[in-house]
């Protein structure tokens, strides 16, 4: 049965009148002998005992709430969550099998699947989150930077443009000093955020060239980026050794917390609900476990609708949980001041931000194959991907990579149990992987994910076309 | 046995209770017991004051009324965890039997409790490890330190190799320690975890130098006298190792084991901070991650934790050692 599922389920991507109907014949006989025998969809878990590597970020929630509220055992599965040292610790602990699965940067799989830095097949069928990523400065930087900004009231207008701290990157390269920003890792969407808003600021950000053995991400560069980890970040800035950053949460919020920086914008304002992680599995793990790999994605859609239910009333409950020290481990109120729906700009300016971390509002769970391609249009933007690829390369290797069929596995098993509703996901019968054409970033270019060349030509900084460093 | 075991600080309390001369005994306490603790008394007092002269980002730095409340909370976690415990594996055993009633042909098994490792079990992990690597390094130093003692050129030979590698940061075999474990202990379900080996491994590295080099030394230092009569009788190799040369060579042996304890358990802190591998050195790790405002006071409660154990294992060693010393004579610190 689950066969069929999958078989109807890729058909829809490209539709044609007869498998259309096809796919509707399929899918209404599997209703109704899916109500007939009333069998579970999924068979019990083959590896019931798993470990899943995370980092110490905010956006781990899914995984920490799908233990506690006992979504896991549920599934008849007993994880253990790990937290891992750093985003290269935690994808190498999944491919050589020490983690069954991870929360990972929605560029990892891609990246480790096309062999940009270590190559494995890892695949994702859960996405675990919308936003929640923010870029702060340091202190002094703020105080140069402030002056080329708009205010309105005594207050700063958001959103705050890159071309506010062009001035002091030159001034900085004027005295010829190196003006350094963290991010967390070469294919974070931190590093691509963070990329996105300088190119668009028209502070260059920097190529890779790997196929020159180049992986620093620093040719031609004005602003040079590098990796800190993320829980390492304030530390990292108050010694001065990077001028600003680009980091999931709480990290932003405890810069301002302890005072040694000003976030200047949030991800949600340079791409309003762009994805951010992913929970990944190698491609060998979730062949040799599909039933584990299905109930797994259960426990999370429904810790995801939790966090999210009755317009966010469980957050607080959450940023609890986030608190103990086997998780996040920051302060209370550091991890609510983001978890809640506000956004702690510079001391005291306090923004409502309701959709700053969104977990499953807006089908924020379900792997979109336009969102897999934007990240590689990022990667060929910035070298990472050194040389022209066709679209249809584009959308084989989201194909490879995204897996909707296993998430409509596990949705379709929730609405059968009665514990989801199918208004809560994509109508699975005519979804064909792609967001409609997003207009909503901070430059105003339009993003179609069936068009990544096209979309690479709209940019004045980065590479597009042929074009070869 | 007190007196062997180098105890003197028992000593008054028995004699005391004994009656004899308590006025010397009083004396002999105050030299002991007073004298300490008011050494003691006034770190905390100076410790107190500089604390709070120290702003970090996250918060003054941590007095001893914090660590201590610390230390509780630390101790209330590893409670609560516990009882988190026991209600797991009920309701583990009553999905079992749900799943066996649905499916009879299942056969129950009872999996390990999933949640997280509590302070406790952290200082347990560290002990196991490091008597572990400290163990391995004796199995291996000490018959090696009897080889090259006797032999004057082995001694010449090993000796330019040892002293190179005696010198080396344990922050600098873990990489390559790291990436052999993982190349070598291969198996789809290990009995004892990686993390566990590459800690064992690289805490045996560090610490087997001053056991060879002591042994050695102790061995090479044999009576001549002694030697001779070995001679004289014609005594096996084996016979000449077991009754003339490991009992002359016991002292000095043990001298290089307790060095070798001390720095296992330096060494095993940094190795498990680095490598990520369960114990005090993550437990710190993953404090100075979290930066909450507690974290600082949770830090210093290992860093007391640690010094404490740190101590302990010295003198135990230090029992050991005077227990096998015939030199009882021998002041020994």
């Amino acid at each position: 049965m689950n066969e069929v599922l999958r078989t109807s389920f890729q058909w829809k991507t490209r539709p044609t009148p007869w498998t259309a109907w096809l796919a509707v014949f399929v899918l209404s006989v599997f209703a109704v002998t899916a109500r007939a025998a009333d069998k579970p969809l999924i068979g019990w878990p083959e590896k019931p005992e798993l470990t899943f590597g995370f980092i110490k970020l905010t956006d781990m929630a899914p995984l920490a709430i799908a233990y506690e509220k006992g979504y896991f055992e549920d599934e008849g599965l007993y994880v253990s969550l790990e937290a891992q040292a750093n985003w290269k610790v935690l994808l190498d602990g999944v491919i050589d099998g020490r983690l069954d699965g991870a929360h990972m940067l929605a560029g990892q799989p891609l990246a480790a699947t096309i062999g940009f830095g270590t190559r494995a097949h890892i695949i994702t069928a859960f996405s675990m989150d919308l936003n929640g990523n923010g870029i702060t400065v340091a202190n002094s930087v703020w105080r140069e930077m402030k002056k080329n900004i708009e205010h309105r009231d005594g207050k700063p207008v958001h959103p705050i443009s890159a071309s506010a701290l062009k001035p002091v990157v030159q001034a900085y390269r004027e005295r010829g000093e190196r003006f350094k920003m963290g991010m967390v890792f070469p294919v974070s969407t931190h590093n691509y955020e963070l990329r996105y808003w300088l190119a668009a600021g028209g502070i260059h950000p920097g190529y890779y060239a790997p196929h020159k053995g180049d992986t620093s991400g620093q040719l031609q560069a004005e602003a040079l980026l590098s990796v800190t980890p993320p829980p390492q970040m304030p530390a990292t800035l108050e010694a001065g050794t990077i001028h600003g950053y680009c980091v999931g949460e709480p990290w932003n919020q405890q810069a301002v917390f302890k005072g040694v920086g000003v976030p200047v914008i949030t991800d949600y304002e340079i791409w309003k609900n762009n994805p951010e992680k992913v929970f990944g599995v190698s491609k060998a793990w979730a062949d040799q476990y599909p039933n584990t790999h299905a109930r797994v994605v259960k426990a999370l859609i429904r810790a995801a609708k939790w966090l999210d239910e009755n317009n966010n009333a469980n957050r607080a409950e959450a940023v609890k949980i986030l608190a103990e020290s086997q998780y996040v481990g920051a302060d209370e109120e550091v991890i609510a001041n983001s978890m809640t729906g506000t956004f702690e700009y510079e001391k005291g300016d306090k923004r409502p931000i309701p959709d700053f971390n969104v977990f499953f509002r807006h089908h924020a769970t379900y792997p979109y194959y336009s969102d897999a391609i934007w990240y590689l249009t990022q990667m060929r933007r910035w070298g990472q991907i050194a040389e022209h690829k066709p679209d249809q390369w584009y959308l084989k290797t989201a194909r490879d990579v995204y897996r909707p069929d296993v998430y409509a596995k596990a949705a379709k098993a929730l609405i059968q149990e009665g514990k989801m509703q199918a208004s809560d996901f994509p109508d699975f019968a005519d979804e064909d992987g792609f967001k409609p054409p997003q207009s909503e970033f901070i430059d105003g270019v339009t993003y179609d994910g069936r068009e990544p060349n096209a979309y690479l030509q709209r940019f004045e900084i980065g590479l597009k076309g042929d074009a070869r460093l | 046995m007190i007196s062997i075991s180098q105890q003197t600080w028992l000593q008054p309390w028995i004699k005391l209770a004994r009656g004899e001369r308590p006025a010397q005994q009083l004396r002999s306490l105050s030299r002991t017991l007073v004298v300490p603790l008011a050494g003691i008394a006034a770190f905390l007092l100076l410790w107190a004051v500089a604390a709070g002269q120290i702003n970090t980002s996250l918060g003054a730095f941590p007095g001893p009324q914090d660590v201590w409340q610390q230390g509780g909370a630390l101790l209330d976690e590893h409670a609560a965890e516990r009882r988190e415990e026991t209600a797991f594996y009920e309701r583990q055993r009553e999905r079992n039997e749900q799943r066996q009633a649905q499916d009879p042909s299942y056969q129950p098994r009872l999996f390990p409790y999933t949640g997280s490792s509590t302070y406790i079990d952290q200082i347990l992990t560290s002990l196991v490890t490091v008597t572990a690597g400290f163990v391995l390094a004796s199995l291996l130093a000490i018959p090696l330190g009897i080889v090259i003692g006797l032999s004057n050129t082995l001694y010449r030979a090993f000796n330019p190799v040892i002293q190179l590698l005696k010198p080396v940061s344990p922050l600098a075999w873990l990489p390559l320690v790291t990436m052999v474990v993982s190349a070598v202990y291969v198996s789809q379900d290990p009995a004892v975890p990686k993390a566990f080996i590459t800690s064992m491994i690289t805490v045996m590295l560090c610490c087997l130098w001053p056991t060879v080099i002591n042994t050695a030394v102790g061995v090479a230092s044999v009576d001549g006298d002694l030697t001779n009569v070995s001679r004289v009788l014609r005594l096996g190799w084996l016979t000449h190792v077991r009754t003339i040369v490991l009992p002359s060579a016991i002292p000095m042996m043990f001298a290089g084991l307790r060095t070798s304890l001390g720095i296992a358990w330096m060494v095993l802190i940094a190795a498990e901070m680095l490598a990520q591998s369960p114990g005090l050195g993550k437990f710190v790790w993953d404090q100075f991650q979290n930066g909450s405002s507690d974290s600082l006071s949770r830090i210093m409660v290992a860093v007391i934790t640690i010094g404490v154990i740190g101590f302990l294992l010295d003198r135990l060693m230090l029992t050991l050692q005077g227990l096998v010393s015939w030199d009882k004579s021998a002041d020994l610190r």
